[in-house]
């Protein structure tokens, strides 16, 4: 593993170093409370003993509730300071930058897939570049289970039967630690790996060296042929079926009132679950095809589709 | 002849009464809590499938969920009308009331069998075997699955409700109750029109949605 | 220092609960609260025992960083074991059972609980619940941990899961009951004058949890029912490959778990509020404060559910109220161990073992509380949440709070329920040894969990090996001390000391009684007419 300060692991996203401050404040502050109970604890056990006779046991405190109320206050604005300095930090973390490259990662007992845009394909590793802020968008094919970068100070569960997003921004060189940080069974501990951050051109090497016949989107396309989904919602097709050019990102009217937004998320479920993302204005006969497809293949079709046009997350 | 013992821990009979009657509601809140899980998993699980679900209760016998419906309500008026009696020391024929009450029951459940024969002869158990004509199936599936589990588990409820009721009724008919001394009427009547109004969560929840023109 | 006024205290005629009746029905039939609580005394030791000797297993088999004894699965099933065990089968009725059943009547004045037949009903469904359980765990291969996610429960689990389930649902119903019990006792059975806030603060708490218990167990029950079902019959209420919700287990789990582990800490804090005064010899500090704490960590403890599941998927505006209310419920705490503190300030303080167990108790749930503030904070949770970060803060609290309280009480009325005095060295040294062996197993757990060690894993990579060393050379501490009470509280029992009623000069009801107590407690009804901890003013 990559040095580093002792008793700290490898700071190597953008959220680690403030990550680390924010360690840093609430070990200064939990410390003080600590020495504080531990000192007022040995003082008195100390000099009200029971055979201390000099000791001024007189005056005994009779209205508690200015203490009280004090020490509670106190308690309480000190917890708010460090919630909001905390989640702060948190809605930045679930906030990706525009420019964020998606990558995709299907968790499986027992082990990682990672698929890049380009059709690069790695199993337990995961290479990026440096500074190219990355989102992930991860399924399970299975139970749940947890992407883990201690070095990012970052994880994510990832959970079966939907996409779940994790984004960062690599700001250091090195190979860092993977986990997977929910028990999925009895190789838990064996799930793990690495991630990868390259230097920009190092990486597009790494890129080029592992390309593999097609792009995602590429394999995408010809699944989406090859399954018939260009029968209805191809060009020239006879049936209606709502057209999915552009459609990546925009929101979506539903046949049983309200909408939502076609997100990666969206477009998986209206594959594996069209009755209950029916689009409105359509009669609701698409097939599902849950069963058929592994979540890799649908990350394809996923991936096609969004290459289709998209409007900016 | 009184067959009631005054516990060692309570200072007259009132007193024993009256914590009798605390600990069927602190129980009764414990059932509530039970049954408000399982009620809020229907609930979630309907908020996400509302047209599956509607579709899937479309098919609950609702002949016999209302008159099962009746049957209850008229039951919990004769358990009414027993614990009055019992309040006013007529301990026989509140007996007799109580007997009724779970006659009644005994109606309510064998209705109940009657319409379960009915769901597993239309393959409504869910399973492999399981089948439904509905645009969404599966949900019509788990929906059902949760008609079984909620019914069986009221239906066990009953059961319990009707014997009790029948061990109190015929501590009843014994001449056992008095002005002094009902609580056991009143525990467990507090106790049937519990079960009772969970039947009317129930009857709305699973036989009613989907039936709107 | 009395601050009751009995009409008379009965003659020691050495007709103790213990000797009124010695055939084995007279126990197993028994409708003596104290009774009960001795049987609940056994059986929860058998079960601290067994799992105990999974985390003995679990600390040898994380010597290596390949697993020094175990195989992965073995392994995994032994935590699951360990968790299982200690939670439902030792934490949760620890002191509510036995401390419980066996002053609540006597605090209250009374003779004995509301329902004692329903009391005796619950140690049978606690016992059956644990022979199921440990049934299931032991023949079956159940390996999921003892929160069970979904849907590796119900879809990749063996048949023996379903045992298991039954048997925490059958553990529910005695949890449930004891609950009722005591709060009907606590509304109905107050001797004359022992109002609300004459009550020991032990009454408070013990009130608390037992709404907890009535109140969150039963949506327990029904999740594992469910799970249970979707195990047998494949129906999809969490599985997604039928159409389920992953995260709606997890809801439905922490909603009963959270509360939980409250009631696995709010009974060690009632007893650490009644020895902090006796030992210090001076009414407790902020009484209203102290009992409304109780209280408030019951409520609030209700809403905080979702601090489990910050990484789990849940929506960030779920994450963001949950944290909040994650920090408000910590404030009710840290009021505790401030008028604890209070407490010492001007007292008269001795440190018998009750006193340094309570002291301890003070020390480490304050470590374990403010780790809890760590991970509350949003941020530092998405690092440290799943890691041993976790274990180490809930073992603070649940072994270092909660157990250490268990001894404290053992040690604080063992007299009155033995009619024994037990080896004071001895008691001081265990308490001592197990709070050295304590820290030293858990302390490098924060480190582990901190530096990115995930829990739950049966091998681990070289550079965790150092603290795993550190841990586990404490448990091997931590079981020799654990096991020096057994033996010198049993010697005790046979060659202590007899006890007089009131060894500790304490107030309370129940020092008002022999020690042991006759079976009806009190010859006549108490009369309360002092405020609670009505000790003298400690002069120079």
């Amino acid at each position: 593993m990559n040095g580093g300060v002792p008793f700290l692991p490898p700071s190597a996203s953008n959220f680690a170093g403030e990550f680390n401050i924010l360690f840093a404040g609430l070990l200064a502050i939990t410390s003080a409370v600590l020495g504080l109970v531990v000192l007022l604890m040995f003082r008195f056990c100390a000099h009200y003993r029971r055979n201390n006779k000099t000791a001024d046991r007189g005056h005994q405190t009779r209205k508690s509730w200015r203490w009280e109320v004090g020490w509670t206050t106190g308690s309480f604005v000190v917890f708010l300071g460090l919630y909001a300095w905390g989640a702060d930090i948190y809605l930045r973390e679930h906030h990706p930058p525009a420019k964020a490259e998606d990558i995709y990662v299907v968790g499986k007992r027992w082990m990682w897939k990672v698929e890049h845009q380009g059709g690069q394909r790695e199993i337990n590793t995961l290479h990026v570049a440096l500074n190219q802020p990355v989102r992930l968008v991860m399924t399970s094919q299975d139970v749940i289970h947890g992407f883990f970068v201690p070095a990012f100070r970052l994880k994510q569960d990832v959970v079966p039967g939907r996409y779940v997003t994790l984004w960062f921004d690599p700001d250091q060189l090195g190979t860092y630690q993977l986990f997977c940080s929910q028990f999925c069974g009895t190789a838990h501990a064996e799930m793990g790996g690495n991630v990868t951050v390259m230097a920009p051109g190092d990486f597009a090497k790494w890129l080029a060296a592992n390309a593999s016949d097609a792009t995602l989107s590429g394999d995408g396309a010809a699944l989406f042929h090859r399954i018939g989904c260009d029968g209805c919602h191809g060009a020239g097709s006879t049936v209606p079926a709502p057209s999915l050019a552009g459609i990546y990102g925009q929101p979506v009217a539903l046949r049983d009132g309200g909408s939502a937004l076609a997100d990666d998320d969206f477009i998986r479920g209206a594959i594996l679950e069209p009755a209950q993302h029916a689009a409105a204005g359509f009669a609701p006969v698409m097939p599902s095809f849950a069963g058929q497809l592994d979540e890799e293949q649908v990350v394809s079709l996923v991936a096609y589709i969004k290459s289709l046009g998209s409007v900016p997350r | 002849m009184s067959e009631h013992v005054l516990e060692k821990q309570f200072v007259d009979l009132a007193h024993q009464s009256e914590t009798a009657e605390l600990g069927i509601w602190g129980f009764i809140a414990t059932e509530v809590l039970f049954l408000g899980g399982l009620f809020a998993a229907y609930g979630f699980f309907r908020y996400l499938h509302p047209v599956g679900v509607a579709a899937a209760a479309s098919h609950t016998d609702l002949a016999i969920g209302t008159v099962n419906t009746i049957v209850l309500l008229t039951s919990s008026f004769f358990m009414s009308w027993s614990s009055l009696a019992a309040r006013d020391g007529e301990s026989r024929p509140a007996g007799v009331l109580m007997l009724i009450t779970a006659a009644l029951g005994i109606v309510f459940l064998g209705l109940k069998a009657i319409e379960y024969a009915e769901d597993i002869h239309e393959h409504l158990w869910p399973g492999p075997g399981f089948s439904l004509s509905t645009p969404d199936p599966k949900s019509g599936e788990v929906f059902y699955f949760l008609y079984w589990l909620l019914t069986g588990i009221h239906a066990l409820h009953l059961l319990v409700g009707i014997g009790a009721i029948l061990v109190i009724a015929n501590r009843a008919r014994r001449g056992v109750f008095t002005r002094a001394y009902h609580s056991p009427v009143r525990v467990v009547s507090l106790y049937w029109h519990f079960v009772d109004v969970v039947w009317i969560f129930l009857f709305v929840l699973i036989y009613l949605p989907g039936r709107a023109p | 220092m009395s601050a009751t006024t009995i009409l008379e205290l009965p003659p020691c005629r050495g007709d103790s609960y213990l000797t009124d009746g010695s055939t084995l029905t007279s126990w197993l039939l028994t409708h003596d609260h104290k009774r009960i609580a001795i049987l609940y005394c056994l059986t929860i030791t058998g079960f601290f025992l067994i799992g105990g000797a999974a985390a003995a297993l679990i600390r040898l088999n994380l010597l290596t960083p390949q697993g020094l004894l175990l195989d992965a699965e073995t392994y995994n099933r032994t935590f699951t074991l360990h968790g299982v065990v200690m939670v439902w089968l030792f934490l949760v009725p620890s002191i509510p059972t036995t401390f419980g059943n066996f002053l609540l009547p006597l605090m209250l004045g009374a003779k004995d609980l509301a329902f004692p037949r329903i009391n005796l009903l619950s140690w049978y469904l606690f016992t059956a619940s644990g022979l199921i359980v440990l049934a299931g765990l032991i023949t079956g291969s159940v390996d999921t941990g003892w929160t069970f996610y979904e849907p590796l429960s119900s879809g990749y689990s063996s048949g023996a899961l379903v045992v298991v389930l039954f048997g925490i649902f059958v553990n529910g119903f005695s949890s449930i009951l004891t609950g009722l019990n005591f709060v009907v006792s606590i509304h109905r059975l107050r001797a004359p004058g022992l109002t609300w806030y004459r009550l020991p603060i032990f009454c408070w708490s013990t009130y608390a949890t037992s709404v907890i218990l009535m109140l969150a167990t039963p949506i327990l029950a029904v999740t594992l029912l469910l799970v249970a079902a979707e195990h047998l019959w494949g129906v999809g209420v969490f599985d997604p490959t039928h159409g389920g919700d992953p995260l709606l287990f997890q809801h439905m789990f922490w909603f009963y778990s959270h509360p939980a582990v409250y009631i696995m800490i709010l009974p060690g804090m009632g007893v650490v509020s009644e020895i902090i005064p006796t030992f210090a010899r001076k009414k407790i500090f902020g009484y209203h404060f102290i009992a409304w704490s109780s209280v408030a960590i019951a409520v609030v403890g209700f809403v905080v559910w979702g601090h489990h599941m910050f990484v789990s998927g849940e929506s960030i505006y779920a994450a963001l109220v949950f944290s909040f209310l994650s920090f408000v419920v910590a404030v009710p705490s840290a009021i505790k161990v401030f008028n604890w503190l209070a407490t010492l300030h001007k007292g008269s303080i001795s440190f018998e073992a009750p006193m340094l167990y309570a002291l301890g108790f003070i020390l480490l749930f304050t470590i374990g509380g403010l780790t809890g503030l760590f991970l509350a904070t949003l941020a530092f949770d998405e690092h440290a949440t799943a890691t041993y970060f976790v274990v180490a803060h809930f073992h603070y609290i649940m072994v270092g709070g909660m157990v250490s309280a268990y001894f404290a009480a053992l040690h604080f009325w063992w007299p009155k329920v033995t009619g024994r005095l037990y080896p004071e060295s001895w008691a001081r040294f265990a308490a001592i040894l197990i709070f050295f062996g304590f820290n030293l197993t858990f302390f490098p757990q924060f480190i582990l969990g901190y530096l990115g060690m995930p829990r739950r894993y049966a091998t681990y990579p070289p550079e965790f090996q150092v603290w795993n060393v550190f841990s586990s050379a404490g448990a091997s501490i931590l079981a020799a001390a654990y096991i020096l009470p057994l033996l010198y509280l049993g010697w005790s029992l046979v060659r202590g000391e007899r006890a007089p009623s009131n060894p500790w000069g304490a107030t309370g009801l129940e020092w008002q009684t022999p020690s042991p107590p006759p079976t009806d407690n009190f010859a006549r009804t108490p009369r309360v007419t002092r405020p609670p901890y009505d000790y003298p003013e400690p002069t120079v």
